[in-house]
Formats: structure tokens, C-alpha cells, sequence
């Protein structure tokens, strides 16, 4: 059995890395990310892992230095968050176009400017396009989780492409909480080895990575790289059972909250799950039929499984931790996309909420659900996006 | 069921087959044409470690041959370099098709 | 490993590491510079490579010139990216699960990709101390983009982005000097190199490879399209570049300079100018100003290099 801590959402994250043992992370150190690869050097340096602990001058050379480790034919982990995210934007399309398993907790961060150091979504939903594999997680036990089933998904041999796991900045990565670890050998067993595919230091075999391709085949090798996307479900889902029979702890693409009766529904990601799944108990004690959905795979969205989760509510709000400025916000634009396919389609609104680390507060989540009362009543959307928690 | 061909492509683009240039042929570059007298040449391989092409060909006891034309893109290097014998180049360079 | 007899007869035995086929333009400095680098040893190599012509050029599609395992993956971290392949090499040697086979690392980078737009990646792997060589391809512009002006374009040079104008002629800067600028950062070996000095070249390859840690290498690549020269004079303007001490060859070994090929007699700058297009406009009446300034930048660069040269000598004249 494992041991039961109160920890960080980077310690987790840290000791999950260390149970792991990746043969190279590439690092650069960004609040607040910091605290996780600040931990994990620790490890390294007291011998408790086999690491070679690169200890770059810029994001942009770790996601490079890892891109080069991932080529030469093994395990290899970094982390982030806002900026060092953004910086490394070039290359985050370089490490899935290659195809290279490497992970990264991204500790999310809202982006300059104004300079904030506070967690939202912009970063990750800036990385949304580039070919990675996003999973989102709402508390340190699922950043901690998620962080050891990701080298399953993203190692497996059909998928082979980068993942980031996503927790919130300060929020998460920040906040002291409960969380159950699991055995150092079951996590190693659990992860298995590393299989190299192409490996640069197969001196005898030499190959070359990062030809020239033009217009005969690149939209071919994008083609190739959907097809990838999307057997990423599939994968996800044999890692969440393996993982369930060994802790108990049972994951899907996304995780729903008292939804299968609900009339009306919040859509919402990661830690802001935890307070509205609150609220939707008190809207329920009232009678309400209140539900949440919370994606847990962003990259690839899962769209039709949502839907068919989603499809008897009259009424959805999707919460966005982001903005896409002119644009609905990110999450909500992946919600329509996955509405598009119900039959009767659901009335829905748009809240961007949190940015730059403002608080989400019960009275948010009530207001929000008021709105859909009322919506689910009458069938009538007034404002389709508005910002919620603003100082007006 | 057959593979459609997109799914034949290598994994990330990679590149397997070391060396494969060889079967894309420059030669078809050129204009001129460096022309190479045996008696003129010294042997000194000046040609052979300048060529940007590795269009000289060499035996396996390291002697000079002739040139690899699939290759040469008729630069001029090797004439331009060749010291020759008693004032006589042993490379001269000569418009193709003459 | 013993070092390898640097004959050419000899060398030619060997079997090629670069291959034929590339597409690199006729008459390129910088596949005969690839060539002498990966011959002067028998070593296992790996290299990366910066965006830029000699990476475009030499893998396309299925066709690469490679027979080395060779990695490109975007034009301002050669360096980062080699060190993450050597990291790798490192980590999986120590842990027992891959043979230890004296593998060297090499980045590839032209003077964009190495002076300009990699300069942090460069110079934060030099600082790691990463077992690595980085070689950089000068030749003096962003010739793959078409000729724009770079930190390591000459004084006076037309190119596409500083041309010889009414107002400006040409560009207004002296060039970077990143071979002292790497030597500053107090890594074991930097040199200075040119393919017509390929026994030199060798040597210089030869030792660095015998030499844990970062080193460095800035070799000369002459480009006709960029230089506005014939295709045939790549070796001939090598030469014009070191015996008129524009382009000296060097080493700075643990901090001691040695200047390892001095010209007999230093010819004027205009010898190594004149045959080039890029510079027609200095030789036209009214710059003469723009010789004499070229000119005295060299003379002081090469009287500083003669000074420290001097410096680690003792009276006999011997490296002490």
C-alpha cells in the first residue's frame, strides 16, 4: 500500500518524477513551476535518481535539450509554466512532429502582459494547437496521477508524442493537501521500461532526424499525426483501468458530478471543479438538478463522449479559466464543437473567470447556476460570454 | 488490409536509411565539365580533398581515378586547385555537351 | 584510440561519413568543411544541426547525406540540442544500459545560427561543460535566406540587407568576434580554421576530440552566390583569408593563444576583397576610406593576435 502525505501539488509532482526516474530532464526554472525541478535537483544530487539534469540557460533550450535526449533513444521529463511555456512554443511543435514521448507538468500561468505570476489556462490553451497531448488535473492527487499514467499514454507505442499535465498555478502547485502515494516499485512496475524507437545512439543503424519536407509530403505527416490523436482515448482509457486496479482510483477522459440526471450544467477544468462540485451540492439539496463535466483530456478532445455525457441538459455554462480574445474562450468553442452533434442541442453560455489567479468563489458558481435556472426555463440567452469575478 | 500510403510514412519524419543521398544525382547540374589527364596528375589528391562532392573517385589502395560524374556539379575546384605536372594541369575544366 | 596519420593518400582509403548527393551549391565551402571535420577521426559522431543551408541541403525527405546519426531541429539550438543527445548518452552509460563507445558530439551551425540566433544556446552549453564540439560554418551572412547581413558580416560588405547604397554603403559594422568571445568563456579548446588549410583543420579536429568538455571551432566557408565570386575560387579565397590575416588561424588551448600557420608574407586586405562582387563598391573613387578602415581593423585584430601569440612564449621562443 502506499503512504498517505500532506504535500504540494509540485512536491507530488516531484516525488512522482523521482519514483519514475527519467534518464534526462531538461530544465528551466519559472514561478511556479520552480518549486517541482528546485525538488527534483535535490534528488538528483543526493543520488535518489539516475538522472542527467540539464540545467539549461532558456525554456527554449530545455524543450531543445529534451528534444535531443528524446532522439538519442530514452525517458525524458521537463516542466513549465506561462512564459517558459510560451518561449518554448517553436519547439513544442518540433518535439510532437518528431514524435518524442517527453513529458511535462505544466504548472499553469497566466501570460504577460500585464506581468502576472498566478495560475489560469492561457499558456496551456497557447499550446493547445501544437501537437501535445493535454491532460488537465483538478487537485495534487490528480496532478500526481495523471503525471505517472502520462508516460504510459505518451510512451505506448501506437501514440508516441509528448504530454503535458496541467495543474494550477499557486492554487495547486501551491496548496498543501492530502495526497496518497503509491509504492516506489508499483510505479516503476506501472510504467514499465522505456522502448526506444529510432534511437540516434544506435550508432549502427544512423538516421536522420528533422529533414526538409515540402509540399509533396508534409500534409501527409500532419495526416499521420491526427491518426494519432486519435487513438490517444483508447490508450488513455487502458491506462486509467491498469491504473485503477492498482490504487483504486478511477479516472475517464473527463469526470462528471451528479450529471445524469441534470437539467443544467457547469463545464469547468481543474481546481475551480473542486468548489463548483460544492455548490452543485447545495443547488441539489434545493431541488435543483445542478451537474458538473469536467474534461480531463483537453488534447485530444474528447467530443463525442462529451456530448453523449452532456446531452439531456437544457442548459450548460462552460467556465473558462482563458480568454481567446474576439473569441469565445477556448473550452467553450471545444464544447460547441461537441454539441454540434446532439440532436437537440442544449442552450449554453460562456463565463471567463480566474484570470491572473482571482479567486473563484462560491458566489460565482451561484450566480452562474441562477443564470442557468433561468435559462433552462425560459430557453433564453441573453449575453453569450461575459466575464464573471470582475470589479465593476 | 492495405496501408494507406501516408501510413507507410517513418515515424516523426526520421530518416532510416543512412547515406541515401547517393541516390539523388547531381550531376545533372553541371555546365562544365572538369576533364582529368592521368599523365599530368601527380597523385597529390588536392582534388579529391577539396571537392565539396565527393565526386572523385579513389581506389581502395587510395590512387586517383576518374570522376564520379553522377555526382559532379562542376564547380571547378579541382582544376582551379591541381598543381599538374611540369606546368600542365592535369584537371581543365570544358563546357558540357562539347 | 590512436590519432589518425593525417595523409591524404591515407585518408582517401577511408570510407565517407558525408556523402554525395547533397544538393548544397556547386563550388560550397561548407561541405568540404564537413567532410575534412568528420575524416580526421575515427571516432564515433553524432552531430546536430542549426536550420540553415548545410542542414537544408543535406536532408531532404528520405534522402539524407548523413551516415552519422544526425539530429536538426531548429536554427537557434544546435548546441542545446546536442547537449540534450549527450546528456542522454551520459545518463544511459552511467547506468549500465548502453556501452560506453567514446562517442563525440558535434553541432553544426552556420554564422546566423551560431553568432546571431544561437548565441545563448551556444553559449549556455559551453558553460555547462558539456563533452560537445560546436563548428561553425562562417560565411559571413544568412546566405540561406538570401544574403542578409549578419553580426559576422565583414565591414563594407553589400548584402541584401545592408547593400552598398548611396547613403550606406554596405554594411557600416566591423564583424563579431566570436572566437574570442567563446574563448572568454574559459572552455578548454577554441580554434580558427580554413578548408584550404585542411591539414591544419585536421589537427585542430584531431586534438579537440582528444580533449574532454566544450570546444569550439570557427572555420572559414566561403559562398560564391553570397560573396559574388566564381564557383571555382572557395580554396583560393580560404587561402587570400589567411595569408592576409582576415581570417588568421589559431587556438586557444586552456587560454594560451597560438597562431598555428603565420603567412610568410601578409598580402594587403584588397587581395582577399577584390576578387569578391561584395565588395566592388570600396574599390570604387571616393571610398578609398572604406579600404583603409577595413584594412586597419584587420592590421590591429592581427597585431593583438601576434601579441598574445608572443605571451605564452618564453625567450627561445617555445610555448611555455
Amino acid at each position: 500500500m502506499g503512504k498517505i502525505v500532506a504535500v504540494t501539488g509540485n512536491e507530488a509532482c516531484a516525488q512522482a518524477l523521482k519514483q519514475i526516474n527519467p534518464d534526462v530532464c531538461a530544465a528551466y526554472p519559472i514561478t511556479p513551476a520552480t518549486d517541482l525541478m528546485q525538488r527534483f535537483s535535490g534528488f538528483v544530487n543526493d543520488g535518489k535518481v539516475d538522472t542527467e539534469l540539464v540545467l539549461v540557460e532558456s525554456e527554449h533550450s530545455a524543450m531543445s535539450a529534451c528534444i535531443g535526449a528524446a532522439a538519442a533513444g530514452g525517458r525524458v521529463a521537463t516542466a513549465t509554466s506561462s512564459q517558459g511555456l510560451a518561449l518554448m512554443w517553436e519547439m513544442l511543435y518540433i518535439a510532437a512532429g518528431s514524435r518524442l514521448p517527453i513529458i511535462m507538468p505544466l504548472v499553469n500561468r497566466a501570460l504577460s502582459a500585464p506581468l502576472n505570476i498566478h495560475g489560469d489556462h492561457s499558456d496551456g490553451m497557447g499550446a493547445r494547437d501544437t501537437g501535445w497531448i493535454q491532460i488537465y488535473s483538478e487537485n495534487a492527487q490528480e496532478a500526481y496521477d495523471n503525471l505517472i499514467q502520462s508516460f504510459r499514454i505518451a510512451e505506448h507505442l501506437d501514440i508516441r508524442t509528448p504530454a503535458m499535465v496541467c495543474m494550477d498555478g499557486f492554487i495547486v502547485s501551491h496548496s498543501i493537501e492530502r495526497v496518497e502515494y503509491i509504492d516506489d516499485a508499483d510505479v516503476k512496475n506501472f510504467v514499465g521500461k522505456f522502448q526506444a524507437v529510432h534511437p540516434l545512439l544506435d550508432l549502427d543503424n544512423p538516421k536522420s532526424y528533422g529533414p526538409l519536407i515540402l509540399t509533396d509530403l508534409y500534409h501527409e505527416y500532419k495526416r499521420a499525426q491526427h491518426e494519432v490523436m486519435t487513438k490517444v482515448p483508447k490508450v488513455a482509457l487502458e491506462v486509467a483501468a491498469d491504473f485503477e486496479k492498482m490504487t483504486g482510483r478511477k479516472y475517464g477522459l473527463f469526470e462528471t458530478y451528479r450529471l445524469e440526471d441534470a437539467e443544467i450544467a457547469i463545464v469547468v477544468m481543474s481546481s475551480a471543479a473542486g468548489t463548483t462540485k460544492d455548490i452543485i451540492d447545495e443547488y441539489r439539496d434545493k431541488g435543483i438538478k445542478a451537474g458538473l463535466l469536467k474534461p480531463r483530456l483537453f488534447r485530444p478532445f474528447p467530443y463525442l463522449e462529451i456530448a453523449d455525457a452532456l446531452k439531456h441538459v437544457k442548459a450548460i455554462a462552460v467556465l473558462d479559466r482563458a480568454d481567446s480574445f474576439g473569441g469565445y474562450g477556448p473550452l467553450f468553442m471545444e464544447i460547441s464543437g461537441a454539441v454540434m452533434s446532439m440532436d437537440t442541442k442544449p442552450a449554453m453560455i460562456n463565463k471567463i473567470f480566474g484570470l491572473g489567479g482571482r479567486d473563484y468563489l462560491p458566489d460565482q458558481a451561484e450566480q452562474v447556476l441562477d443564470e442557468l435556472v433561468k435559462i433552462a426555463k425560459t430557453g433564453k440567452v441573453e449575453n453569450v460570454k461575459e466575464y464573471i469575478g470582475v470589479r465593476e | 488490409m492495405s496501408k494507406k500510403f501516408w501510413e507507410t510514412l517513418p515515424q516523426g519524419s526520421v530518416v532510416l536509411e543512412a547515406g541515401s543521398s547517393a541516390k539523388f544525382k547531381t550531376g545533372a547540374w553541371r555546365s562544365m565539365r572538369p576533364k582529368w589527364t592521368e599523365e599530368n596528375c601527380i597523385q597529390c589528391m588536392f582534388c579529391w580533398i577539396y571537392c565539396p562532392d565527393m565526386a572523385v573517385k579513389v581506389t581502395a589502395e587510395g590512387k586517383r581515378e576518374n570522376f564520379d560524374y553522377d555526382y559532379c556539379k562542376g564547380c571547378g575546384i579541382c582544376a582551379l586547385e591541381c598543381p599538374g605536372k611540369k606546368g600542365k594541369k592535369a584537371i581543365v575544366m570544358e563546357e558540357e555537351g562539347k | 584510440m590512436t590519432t589518425k596519420p593525417l595523409k591524404l593518400k591515407e585518408l582517401a582509403k577511408g570510407e565517407e561519413r558525408f556523402m554525395h548527393g547533397h544538393r548544397m551549391c556547386a563550388g560550397c565551402g561548407a561541405p568540404i568543411i564537413v567532410k575534412q571535420v568528420l575524416m580526421a577521426t575515427d571516432y564515433p559522431i553524432i552531430a546536430s544541426n542549426a536550420t540553415g543551408c548545410l542542414e537544408v541541403s543535406t536532408c531532404i525527405q528520405q534522402y539524407t547525406a548523413w551516415k552519422i546519426p544526425w539530429i536538426h531541429s531548429a536554427f537557434e539550438n544546435a548546441a542545446a540540442t546536442i547537449s540534450g543527445v549527450e546528456a542522454m548518452y551520459k545518463s544511459l552509460v552511467k547506468q549500465g544500459k548502453i556501452e560506453d563507445k567514446q562517442v563525440k558530439f558535434i553541432a553544426f551551425g552556420g554564422d546566423g545560427g551560431t553568432y546571431d540566433i544561437g548565441f545563448q544556446s551556444l553559449s549556455g552549453a559551453m558553460e555547462r561543460g558539456h563533452d560537445m564540439m560546436y563548428i561553425c560554418y562562417d560565411n559571413g551572412a544568412y546566405m540561406n535566406t538570401g544574403i542578409q547581413r549578419s553580426s559576422a558580416t565583414p565591414f563594407g560588405a553589400n548584402t541584401t540587407t545592408c547593400p552598398a547604397g548611396d547613403v550606406i554603403p554596405g554594411k557600416p559594422q566591423q564583424r563579431k568576434d566570436l572566437s574570442r568571445i567563446m574563448a572568454a568563456h574559459g572552455i578548454p579548446y577554441v580554434a580558427q580554421a580554413s578548408p584550404a588549410h585542411w591539414m591544419d583543420l585536421m589537427k585542430k579536429v584531431q586534438k579537440a576530440f582528444e580533449i574532454k568538455g566544450p570546444k569550439f571551432m570557427n572555420i572559414i566557408s566561403p559562398c560564391n552566390r553570397g560573396w559574388r565570386t566564381r564557383t571555382d575560387d572557395a580554396i583560393m579565397l580560404s587561402k587570400l583569408a589567411v595569408d592576409t590575416c582576415y581570417w588568421p588561424l589559431y587556438e586557444i588551448e586552456n587560454g594560451v593563444t597560438k597562431i598555428t600557420v603565420k603567412p610568410k608574407e601578409k598580402k594587403p586586405l584588397a587581395d582577399f576583397l577584390k576578387p569578391q562582387g561584395r565588395f566592388k563598391h570600396m574599390f570604387a573613387p571616393g571610398n578609398e576610406w572604406m579600404l583603409k578602415q577595413a584594412q586597419e581593423y584587420v592590421d590591429a585584430q592581427w597585431e593583438r593576435l601576434l601579441r598574445e601569440d608572443a605571451s605564452g612564449k618564453d625567450e627561445a621562443g617555445e610555448k611555455v
